[in-house]
């Protein structure tokens, strides 16, 4: 089993490598480091999301309402912004995490409280935290003009070499990869993946549990809420729109299984780096980027399927071993 | 959710299932909440209770719903595509894209209808053919669909169909009464027999159920799936039909978000996420109880995005009222006992 994932991830390695060979055999600029870090910190936003997005989707859920809180955050804290230039940007940024991660627990309550099915919960908070983002900017922008030098320029920031933005999703995979293997919590999340049975049988509180999952999607989502915004220099109620799929698709071509119980932060971040490595060689390449769309729907039921074959033999190997006893 | 993705590895408990005991009185309380809205509206418009307005009201949901209609047979069937969106799209490229070369309303129509169940049996062959869960299929197929909808397209648009297409999304049957309205009316009437009176019915509900013990029973599991995927894919590519027919004009990001929205009708309406549960009359009150809402806002000039609020509210509060009324009922008779 474990064997098998690791296998998948070198896979998933390769195949990215193999991308890179190829676009850099006709255009040898491509493969500069320079460049190759241009994609990584093209890519962190959908990194941290993506992750946020696997632990909800290990614990057999699934949260659509990501960009959505990410709108919503990100219009709150460029209309603070606007509105009181004073105030830090940590503040700011752990003010987005707050409230990203109060949303994200709104879905989680009523996953927990009234076992409502998650997909039915976010699709529902999905179209109100979109139609609150527009309620609160009665339509409007808030433009780069609006927004502090600070407030845009901090993420630009480069320490040893990299963007904080870049750092910053270092530092959050990190901890992530921290919390799903030496944590109780971290098992907890494969436990009632696997087996929610069998989760209660050895003491852990399933529903409990699911609300940490859409708390920590939650909380990442506003972090990146305000990351987005500052990165692109615009918060409009269309930001992010539809990006739940593409948060979800990094997932799937990482591996994690929708089925719960499977997935890895490495898995992950390499589906994540896949996408923003398809994203910037299309233009490099020549090809439109109206491509985009179909090409990553493309790699999803590609990966969907090698993830499928992968859970079948797991699941022929248990018959054997049933069948040996 | 994703319990209903791992289809061999399943026994639901319909005991735990909070639907079950409320969607006996759901159909009557969607009457009770249509009737409430319908009345909301006429005090809060003088325009809404005229023959032409309601009519028209009848635009925002016909399309969306039909789709809604399949969808519910499937949700049942314990799948669901949120591919449909992305087909219409597909659909409405193809047809524009045949109009460049000449087609007349007939090839229009079968090119629309025709890419629906293409494009549904795909979904339906990886998801019974390969074993794949239908969810993340069909978010693939949905950026596959509409990603070729974009290659063709571009930031370009179709224009300039034929009158006579026109008028499947703009005509009129008699006096008010649109033909979209009459084929939606057709089509649930259709739908209903097919679940409620017919083997094919039982077998979808045997199926939400239980699949392995229906697979036991002798229903083909896989073989009623892939139907009902052709199913959803065919009144799509209806809806493409209506809906280009009626905008006069295709762009990539057509119906965008629709997929959601029928969706939103299906459960609304009753039908149980989990597979298993829900009728089609819950549907179709589900279905006029949103085009009355967004209609009723929409005379009082509020925005489409701020409408979304009130839809997405509404999908739960109406599932979770009923949750915390039965959670305080039994918190009192345990504190009388």
């Amino acid at each position: 089993m474990k064997a098998l994932t690791k296998h998948r991830e070198i896979w998933l390695g390769l195949a990215i490598l193999l991308l890179l060979v190829i676009v850099t055999a006709r255009f040898p600029r491509f493969a500069q480091p320079q460049n190759l870090l241009t994609i990584f910190n093209d890519t962190s936003i959908l990194m941290m999301l993506a992750l946020g997005q696997m632990v909800v989707i290990l614990t057999r859920s699934i949260d659509l309402s990501m960009a959505a809180n990410l709108a919503l955050t990100g219009m709150i804290v460029a209309m603070t912004n606007a509105a009181f230039p004073g105030v830090p940007i940590p503040l700011l940024m752990a003010m987005c995490v707050v409230i990203g991660a109060g949303l994200g627990a709104f879905n989680g309550v009523l996953v927990w409280k009234l076992s409502i099915p998650p997909i039915v919960v976010t699709l529902g908070t999905l179209t109100i935290y979109r139609g609150l983002v527009f309620v609160i900017s009665n339509g409007a922008w808030v433009n780069a003009a609006q927004m502090s030098p600070d407030f845009i320029n901090l993420q630009r920031m480069v320490f040893l070499g990299l963007p904080l933005l870049s750092w910053f999703a270092i530092v959050v995979a990190l901890l992530f990869w921290l919390m799903m293997t030496r944590t109780p919590l971290g098992r907890s999340f494969y436990a009632i993946g696997v087996n929610p049975t069998a989760a209660v049988y050895t003491g852990i509180n399933v529903g409990r549990t699911k609300f940490m999952a859409f708390t920590i999607a939650g909380a990442m989502a506003g972090l990146c809420g305000y990351l987005w915004v500052s990165r692109y220099v615009i918060a409009s109620t269309e930001v992010a729109s539809g990006y739940e799929l593409t948060i979800i698709a990094a997932c799937v071509i990482g591996g994690v299984s929708i089925a719960g119980g499977i997935g890895t932060v490495a898995g992950v971040l390499l589906g994540a780096i896949f996408l923003g490595v398809i994203n910037n060689a299309l233009p490099v390449i020549n090809i439109s980027p109206f491509w985009q769309m179909a090409i990553s729907g493309s790699a999803i039921l590609l990966a969907v399927v090698l993830n499928a074959r992968g859970e079948q033999r797991k699941g022929r190997i248990i018959l054997k071993k049933a069948e040996a006893v | 959710m994703t319990d209903t993705t791992a289809p061999h590895r399943r026994l639901p408990n319909r005991l735990d299932s909070p639907f079950k005991a409320t969607v006996l009185s759901w159909e009557s309380l969607l009457v009770l909440v249509a009737i409430a809205i319908f009345i909301l509206n006429s005090l809060a418009s003088p325009y809404f209770l005229n023959e032409w307005s309601l009519s028209d009201m009848t635009f925002n949901f016909t399309e969306k719903a039909l789709i809604a209609l399949a969808m519910a047979l499937l949700i049942i069937s314990g799948e669901i595509d949120l591919s449909v969106a992305a087909i219409i799209a597909l659909a409405s490229t193809l047809m524009g894209w045949a109009l460049q070369f000449g087609a007349d309303t007939p090839a229009l129509v079968a090119i629309g209808i025709g890419t629906g169940i293409l494009c549904g049996a795909f979904n339906g062959f990886l998801v019974t053919g390969l074993k794949l869960p239908s969810i993340v299929v069909t978010i693939g197929t949905m950026s596959l669909f509409r990603g070729i909808s974009f290659i063709i397209l571009g930031d370009q648009s179709f224009k300039g169909y034929p009158a006579s297409f026109s008028w499947f999304g703009q005509g009129y049957v008699y006096w008010v009464i649109s033909f979209e309205l009459v084929l939606f009316l057709v089509c649930a009437a259709i739908y209903f027999v097919l679940l409620q009176r017919t083997n094919f019915g039982r077998r979808v509900y045997a199926i939400g159920n239980n699949d392995v013990a229906a697979e036991f029973s002798g229903v083909r599991v896989a073989r009623t799936k892939f139907i009902l995927f052709c199913l959803t894919g065919l009144m799509s590519g209806m809806a493409a039909v209506l809906l280009t027919a009626r905008l006069g004009s295709t762009r990539p990001s057509i119906a965008e978000g629709w997929e959601l929205e029928a969706i939103t009708m299906v459960v609304l309406g009753g039908v149980s996420i989990l597979g298993g549960a829900g009728s089609i009359v819950g549907v179709v009150l589900a279905a006029l109880i949103m085009g009355l809402v967004t209609f009723g806002l929409g005379l009082l000039n509020v925005p489409g995005i701020v409408m979304s609020i009130f839809i997405g509210a509404l999908l739960i509060m109406v599932i979770a009222l009923p949750i915390l009324f039965r959670m305080w009922r039994q918190r009192s008779t345990v504190r009388s006992a």
